[in-house]
């Protein structure tokens, strides 16, 4: 039985909840209603983001703080936040890293790890998450990827793999969950400005947290499948990919 | 200097004048001290509102802490707000109003951080009944680059409560602070406006509006003969008509770019004030108004600054003390010189400051009248302005606003703020500014 999805959602797990996409995502939707359960590996951060929330009016927010590279305590903890959450309206992976290309390049650990987190760690959470919310029959699953999955490039091509993975297993995740009424959004910021750029009048491509926020959540309620944030990324991916290879590579990029 | 080359250009609101500096960006409290601390001296910045160099360091690291943007706790019974230091007046205001709280002190631009209002101590049209912003805060989180943390009240690290309360963020990193928020049951400002010609005619009203929470005038500063010192003397209370607190929209406009200098001279200046002063008809008038026009109504154009060119503005703020008698001669004075010269701008406003003592130990605000204007960077005309402006300051014993300089001299600012070197003390060893460098200089 496939019931009608709520918009905005009260139920929100948010994995990797003091990112700063995460934080901006969670606090655009505070609502009298809204229950949230966070995970983070610092306590002292969670901590933080927890008050935040709560003075800002949620219901009730509950954590728990581990590392998320550590798969085997992933089925564990996703029970305890569903049975605290008892349904789940909205999950969101956020938490991911950038990893250092150069150091990755010297050593296959390090490239490991990179994938490790983005990726692998996506799938284990992804698995649990996608079988509790196929017997629900519904939510929606919104993981943030991004636009540098869209084509490798020698400045930062292991974190591009780990997103490009992701984004294949989201898209065979989407095309067997759809029927159950599961929504998987893949998410695909560009550039996201920080207090670094306080002082100084903004490259037009970066965007802030706020605004990428805005747009995760306008896809979420529009049940999207693959959103670019800002919109602008889409076309300007679009050019990217379309540079044939024997040009692409001869490109300092 | 290596720092020149290689670290990004900052500048103030006002655009003059320019320091390179490396930039930290703080997201969580625990970021300060740096893993790995500069050599050059570090300052903190929020929203870089400040229009002069108070701001700004000349090759050192600046740490943004924008993002300490957290709510701590909030207590709905008595208005007690606890937050991170880089929640800006305006997200307070998003918080407050729809709670039926309001700020206790504002300033003419809410897109301030809490660390900025407490490190230049602002102050607000109810600066005479409520006093600074520095008053409504019991208690913050200090933190030195030594790694010390410390809780200031007034009597718990009395002297480092004290000095970081107005202490230009030289103390160390401001990371927490309570602000004690007042109530409100509406939006509305109940205003008056009433025209005035002369400054017996302005002090008179300042006397008979004693009693109103706000009052402010602007002031034609580029008008002589028989209309030197008209003006418009604006005063208001907060509407005690209950009615639904909504929230606040959001900026609509922006000025794209920068304006060509050539248009701010004295003849547009001088038709615009004229217009200003002649758009309203009547002697005086009434209304109730929404507070975001009343108190922020350069902030629904972003970027207003750029309407001045890219040289920049320099901005002039200071406050006399009362003279015997009715006669304010050093205030006149400087009235007088800023009309003589035509570069007065149309943004002047003047106020009388009350007697509600702050804890700063170097905060700025002191009783009489105080007058607060732009006028755009032209080279030595206007440096002479300012300095000219200052002899008279100095002259009658008055004070001018670090946080609106960016030429102040070192013999004016220690004449101006005679407790500079006990303030010393308090400094972080590793932190500076560029206006601290500049004003503690030799000679």
């Amino acid at each position: 039985m496939v019931s009608s999805p709520v918009y905005p959602p009260n139920r929100i797990l948010v994995l990797g909840a003091t990112s700063a996409i995460a934080m901006a995502v969670t606090r655009q939707l505070v609502t009298p209603a809204a229950h949230f359960f966070l995970v983070a590996r610092s306590k002292d951060k969670l901590t933080a983001v927890a008050q935040d929330l709560l003075v800002r009016g949620a219901l009730r927010v509950d954590m728990i703080v581990t590392d998320l590279d550590e798969t085997q305590a992933h089925a564990q903890m996703l029970s305890v936040a569903t049975s605290q959450l008892g349904a789940i309206d909205l999950a969101l992976l956020a938490h991911g890293v950038l990893g250092d290309q150069a150091a990755a390049e010297r050593d296959y650990f390090v490239a490991e790890q990179i994938l490790g987190t983005n990726f692998l760690s996506a799938v284990s959470l992804l698995t649990w998450l996608a079988n509790y919310c196929e017997s629900q029959g519904r939510g929606t699953l919104a993981v943030i990827s991004s636009v540098a999955g869209d084509r490798g490039r020698k400045s930062n091509y292991v974190y591009g793999a780990s997103k490009a993975a992701l984004n294949a297993f989201l898209s065979g995740l989407r095309n067997r969950c759809d029927r159950a009424g599961v929504q998987v959004l893949t998410i695909k910021p560009g550039f996201v400005a920080t207090p670094m750029t306080v002082h100084v009048p903004k490259n037009r491509l970066f965007a802030t947290p706020e605004h990428v926020a805005r747009g995760i959540l306008k896809a979420v309620r529009k049940r999207k499948d693959v959103v670019y944030v800002p919109w602008f990324w889409r076309p300007i991916m679009a050019i990217i990919k379309a540079v044939p290879e024997r040009i692409f590579k001869t490109k300092n990029l | 200097m290596p720092a020149k080359t290689t670290s990004p250009a900052f500048e103030s609101w006002g655009r003059y004048p320019r320091h390179h500096a490396d930039v930290v960006p703080l997201y969580w409290t625990s970021d300060f001290p740096l893993p790995a601390p500069p050599q050059a001296p570090m300052l903190p910045v929020g929203m870089g509102r400040s229009y002069g160099d108070s701001c700004l360091l000349d090759g050192g690291t600046l740490l943004a802490a924008r993002g300490l943007d957290r709510f701590i706790s909030f207590n709905p019974a008595n208005g007690l707000l606890c937050c991170e230091a880089g929640v800006t007046l305006a997200e307070i205001l998003d918080f407050g109003v729809p709670r039926g709280w309001f700020l206790p002190v504002t300033p003419g631009t809410k897109f301030v951080t809490v660390g900025g209002a407490i490190a230049n101590d602002i102050h607000g049209k109810n600066h005479h009944v409520a006093g600074t912003f520095g008053c409504h805060v019991p208690r913050f989180g200090l933190v030195r680059s030594t790694g010390q943390k410390y809780e200031c009240t007034a009597t718990q690290n009395q002297s480092l409560y004290e000095a970081t309360i107005g202490g230009m963020g030289l103390t160390g990193l401001i990371t927490w602070a309570e602000v004690q928020l007042r109530p409100v049951v509406s939006r509305k400002i109940k205003q008056d406006s009433i025209k005035f010609t002369g400054l017996n005619e302005f002090f008179a009203l300042s006397r008979e509006s004693q009693h109103l929470e706000y009052t402010v005038a602007w002031i034609d500063c580029v008008a002589t003969g028989r209309n030197f010192a008209r003006g418009i003397f604006m005063r208001g209370d907060h509407s005690e008509q209950p009615e639904e607190l909504k929230p606040s929209g959001k900026p609509r406009l922006t000025m794209p770019v920068d304006l060509p200098a050539f248009l701010m001279n004295k003849g547009t200046i001088g038709a615009f004030n004229t217009a200003y002063y002649a758009k309203q008809f009547a002697k005086s008038k009434t209304g109730l108004i929404d507070y975001e026009p009343f108190f922020y109504p350069l902030d629904s154009v972003l970027h207003w600054n750029r309407a001045y060119g890219k040289q920049g503005l320099l901005q002039f703020q200071n406050v006399m003390p009362w003279e015997p008698g009715e006669y304010q001669e050093g205030f006149t004075q400087l009235l007088k010189a800023i009309a003589a010269s035509g570069l007065g701008s149309f943004l002047a406003v003047i106020k009388t400051f009350g007697t509600v003592k702050s804890p700063g130990m170097m905060s700025f605000p002191a009783p009489g009248p105080m007058i607060a204007l732009d006028f755009p960077v032209r080279g030595e005309r206007s440096f002479d302005l300012t300095e000219r402006l200052a002899d008279i300051t100095a002259e009658y014993g008055g004070k001018m606003y670090p946080a609106k300089d960016a030429r102040m001299a070192p013999r004016h600012f220690q004449q101006f703020y005679p407790q500079w070197q006990e303030f010393a003390r308090y400094i972080d060893p590793a932190f500076s500014s560029a206006f601290w460098q500049r004003v503690t200089a030799l000679g």
